[in-house]
């Protein structure tokens, strides 16, 4: 076997991807199916000259995090629903004060402490709605341990170019399910390192006013500049401010920063979409079962397709307008009750037209859950 | 016309001009005590990063010191200065905050960061109620007081935050009364300089909304009774716990070496490099 190609569960290729993209900082608390991600971190971090910290909750997992973010390392949490849950909070600290840190959510069963060695897709609304008042978020997926390493790493690039929390959102087979990945060299995908501050000590430096380009250079604690950090709604040096003027800008800057580079951010497979008849939308394991059924179906002449959705939020709107327009039949793939239906039913021209296949009872979605909704949309039902 | 500036003004920015304070509230002779510990010992405001949550004891720092200041969620500066600390080891992380943020919604925290002996001064000043949400039963709130959301009089019973943190492991642990700046002061220095967790508990007066509910007056009736009813740790160890009831015990509770958690992170990773 060559050197650079392992055999790891998605929870491993997530660890390789965040020490790949230069992790410096883990903190954690134990969840079924994330555990394998702090374990691995507790063991690896400290070779490579990081700090691994075991917390005693989510809570203080994620505002430790956000500390050590804020002395310039790269930071990341793990955990599944109850945590993210828990974690909410100081999430929306992170969002106000524009730090950048990567929280992973493997997600299993819902509500509450649900099915905790379960597969769900419970978790799509959390992550874009979890943490109180308006705001947007990145959100990313990945369907086998190939992607997940590299999208672990677009997820700590797109946390420092957009100084925000960056959700990764795996779910219980992917994180679970031991599989071929091929380790990139170094070099190989590119790391986007903090962009740090060139205004000099002594001079006036402004913690939250954008560069032409948009982007917030930072000085960490510690450096030559003092800067205060508050969760409060602040003004450019990032004191308090309740002037409604101030926090206009402020909020549209939060929500401007992302949603105004959907393209930008935006990651989707396709299969097969450029002529499809019968477009399916799926992402994360999900998307393992729909590709499976569409090539199938390909190989005997039906005109199907798929359009892997990796980035969830925010959501691309015109890319799946745009795929869709051309379809005669829209199927979404989630193991939800239609959580990315929904947003899919919101930019096509005609919503009736978009259909759900999914499954909610903890087992994973099948090739014949998909295809029973397949027969409906050509009038042959189930 | 002479101006006198006030000097430890150079501690703090000059653009703010006011702070959110009461007056009479026991958070200046606090803030006083630690930028003179800080003064006497001849720190920089730079060797110092500040942490504190939400409530009014939490505006200390936040934003009037001039230096880095962190000003978290409600009641979880410990974790967020956990994290600051790892990332800057060799930094003072000093976390100031109240009783219902610390000792309450963070209680968890303060107590693991004991346990962790993880090299943080907590200063936690307790006036034995919610000041900035206008008066609500706290965990230190003294059994039987009526507040806004204990009408009947509380039925439970109060925390004893210091002896709380020295089981939990804390390096240094001493409580004071604004009564006693001085005293304050010079613990506050020891906390600086130890290397493990340390908490000063700060009694300290809040004559708006403590006072109004215990009916013990404007701050210097508080002061007062701070000064009747605290007793030193010494004469209090040989004190019948009756005659303890209502007093408030002073002094330094703990003061000892242990290994400590920033220093242990830094020592594995050494020993990880080592053998490479
Ligand atoms: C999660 C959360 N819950 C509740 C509050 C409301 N709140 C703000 S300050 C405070 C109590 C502060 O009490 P304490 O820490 O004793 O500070 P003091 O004002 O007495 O100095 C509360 C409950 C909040 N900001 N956040
Ligand atoms: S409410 Fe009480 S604690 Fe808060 S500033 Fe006023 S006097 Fe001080
Ligand atoms: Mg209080």
């Amino acid at each position: 076997m060559k050197k650079d190609v392992v055999f790891v569960q998605g929870n491993e290729a997530c660890v390789r991807g965040a020490l790949y993209a230069g992790l410096d900082f883990f903190a954690g608390y134990p969840i079924t199916p994330s555990t394998e991600i702090a374990e691995l971190l507790s063991r690896r971090l400290p070779a490579k000259r990081g700090k691994f910290i075991q917390m005693e909750d989510e809570i203080s997992s994620m505002c430790a995090i956000v500390g050590a973010s804020l002395t310039g390392k790269k930071v990341m949490t793990a955990t599944s629903g109850p945590g993210f849950s828990l974690k909410q909070e100081a999430l929306g600290f992170a969002v106000m004060t524009e730090t950048p840190c990567v929280i992973v959510d493997v997600q299993r069963g819902g509500p509450s402490t649900g099915l905790p060695t379960s597969v769900s897709q419970g978790d799509v609304m959390q992550a874009r709605w979890g943490t109180h008042g308006d705001h947007a978020v990145i959100a990313l997926t990945a369907s086998n341990s190939q992607d997940v390493f590299a999208i672990t790493v677009e997820a700590f690039n797109l946390a420092e170019t957009f100084r925000t929390p960056v959700i990764l959102l795996l779910d219980e087979v992917v994180g679970h399910t031991r599989e071929r990945l091929v380790e990139p060299k170094a070099g190989e995908i590119d790391v986007v390192e903090r962009l740090k501050t060139s205004v000099p000590e002594g001079t006036d430096y402004h913690p939250y006013l954008p560069r032409e380009d948009g982007r917030l250079p930072m000085s960490d604690f510690g450096g030559v500049h003092r800067h205060h950090v508050t969760g409060l709604a602040h003004d450019m040096w990032g004191f308090p401010s309740n002037k409604p003027d101030v926090v206009y800008g402020l909020m549209h800057h939060l929500i401007d920063k992302i949603e105004g580079h959907v393209n930008e951010i935006t990651r989707v497979k396709e299969f097969f979409v450029d002529d499809a008849e019968c477009l399916l939308i799926s992402y994360g394991s999900a998307a393992r079962t729909t590709r499976h059924v569409v090539e199938n179906r390909r190989a005997r002449g039906e005109k199907l397709g798929l359009l892997e959705l990796q980035t969830l939020w925010p959501f691309p709107a015109d890319l799946v307008r745009e795929r869709c327009a051309s379809a005669n039949h829209i199927i979404v793939v989630e193991m939800n009750m239609g959580q990315i239906l929904g947003e899919v039913k919101k930019v096509v021209k005609n919503p009736d037209g978009v259909f759900l296949a999914n499954r909610i009872d903890g087992g994973f979605i099948t090739p014949a859950d998909v295809l029973n909704i397949i027969r409906i949309t050509q009038g042959k039902g189930v | 016309m002479t101006v006198s500036i006030h000097p430890l003004k150079k501690y703090t920015r000059s653009h703010i001009t006011r702070t959110t304070t009461c007056p009479g509230c026991g958070i200046g002779i606090v803030s006083q005590a630690i930028l003179r510990a800080i003064d006497e010992l001849e720190f920089n405001m730079d060797d110092f990063v500040f942490v504190s949550g939400i409530g009014c004891s939490a505006w200390i720092p936040s934003p009037l010191y001039n230096t880095d200041t962190l000003h978290t969620t409600h009641g979880r500066p410990i974790a967020f200065a956990t994290g600051v600390k790892l990332g800057l080891p060799n930094k003072n992380v000093m976390v100031i905050s109240g009783d219902g943020d610390l000792a309450a919604i963070g209680g968890n925290h303060l107590i693991h960061a004991a346990r962790r002996n993880i090299n943080l001064t907590v200063i936690l000043l307790n006036n034995g109620i919610y000041g900035m949400t206008g008066g609500q039963t706290a965990p230190t709130t003294p059994r039987g007081l009526t507040t806004i959301t204990s009408p009947y009089g509380t039925m439970e019973h109060n925390f004893d935050i210091t002896p709380m943190v020295v089981t939990a492991g804390a390096s240094y642990a001493a409580r004071w009364t604004t009564y006693h700046p001085r005293q304050m002061t010079r613990s506050i220095k020891k906390a600086i300089q130890k290397k493990g967790f340390a908490l000063i508990e700060a009694m300290s007066q809040c004559p708006v909304q403590y006072g109004r509910v215990s009916k013990l007056g404007k701050a210097v009736d508080m002061l007062k009774d701070f000064k009747v009813n605290s007793v030193k740790i010494n004469k209090a160890r040989n004190m019948e716990p009756e005659a303890l009831l209502g007093k408030i015990v002073i002094g330094e509770f703990v003061d000892i070496e242990k290994a400590e958690l920033s220093e242990e992170c830094m020592n594995l990773r050494r020993k990880m490099m080592e053998a490479m």
